[in-house]
């Protein structure tokens, strides 16, 4: 099973915005590791989810909506991380926010623009706080160009990207799947 | 707008597109060479220059595509003299002067340079 960095697709309006959220559980074990206690230093256990994973949930949530939108037909993939800020860490408990809009695509790609937000349980009346934004670019594999005027990479001809766990997700999300 | 308005907001887009930083955006300075501008960065740079300029550019109008590919723009890894002509027609904006000399496909990139930018711009606006 890929890994999946999303929980649930909240809100799909087609080649434009799709909304996912992301639970997190001090069941998963990276948590632990990140950051595990340092005696040396006298630090407790800190568990954060890591700003890379958050940045992978944005990626996959931005290529659904990329990929949603020519039917899962091409080969969507992240291809650059422009700009990404986040100010406050994500916790065991706290539910986080994928709110992502296309900004401009063409058959080459797509840049694509998410918004993280937190919903903290322990502070319910704060409802989803922004916390970070991220500017992503997704190329179309099969219409990728290479260096100016250089040719792309061929690749195989089954969509390998968008397999059956993206669309396991997006029909117990209730939306349906080809 | 003027040539210089044009390179200053070009020199914007690149700085944001390629994080380099503004001294190095020269108008000489090329893309992939000096900038270290890869693939995918070519569609920010078309995505930026729309937002920035306000215009639109359609596929290949800006950069080509395939050329490398085209068996009949290319022959033993040269653009032919027919390549060329088409070349210098379908992208006006770019400096062909020294590449024809010596038209190898691997130097193609190289013709990309910040005022081949500033120059479609400027055609583009004058339009």
């Amino acid at each position: 099973m890929r890994w999946m960095w999303i929980d649930r697709v909240t809100e799909l309006l087609p080649g434009q915005r799709l909304v996912a959220i992301k639970n997190v559980s001090l069941a998963e074990e990276h948590l632990h590791d990140h950051f595990p206690a340092d005696a040396a230093a006298g630090l407790p256990a800190s568990p954060i989810m890591p700003a890379s994973l958050i940045v992978e949930g944005c990626a996959q949530t931005g290529g659904i909506l990329v990929g949603h939108a020519e039917a899962f037909k091409h080969k969507v993939i992240l291809a650059k991380v422009n700009k990404f800020h986040i100010d406050r860490d994500a916790t065991p408990g706290c539910t986080l926010r994928y709110s992502a809009e296309i900004e401009r695509t063409d058959p080459m790609g797509a840049s694509v623009n998410v918004q993280i937000a937190l919903f903290d349980f322990a502070k319910p009346d704060s409802n989803f706080t922004t916390i970070g934004s991220i500017s992503l670019m997704f190329s179309h594999l099969d219409h990728n160009m290479g260096a100016a005027g250089q040719a792309g990479e061929d690749f195989p001809a089954h969509n390998f990207v968008f397999g059956e766990t993206f669309k396991t997700l997006l029909r117990s999300s209730g939306y349906e799947v080809e | 707008m003027t040539r210089d308005d044009i390179f200053a907001k070009v020199r914007d887009v690149l700085v944001d597109a390629l994080a380099v930083d503004e001294e190095d955006v020269t108008a000489k300075a090329a893309l992939v060479k000096d900038l270290r501008a890869e693939s995918i960065d070519f569609l920010d740079i078309v995505f930026k220059l729309e937002q920035a300029f306000g215009f639109k550019i359609s596929q290949g109008e800006l950069f080509p595509e395939n050329v490398a590919t085209d068996p009949a723009y290319v022959k033993d890894g040269k653009i032919t003299p027919d390549g060329l002509v088409a070349l210098k027609s379908r992208l006006p904006h770019v400096d062909f002067s020294s590449f024809e000399k010596d038209p190898v496909i691997s130097k193609v990139a190289d013709l990309f340079t910040v005022d081949t930018l500033v120059n479609f711009v400027q055609t583009k606006l004058n339009k």
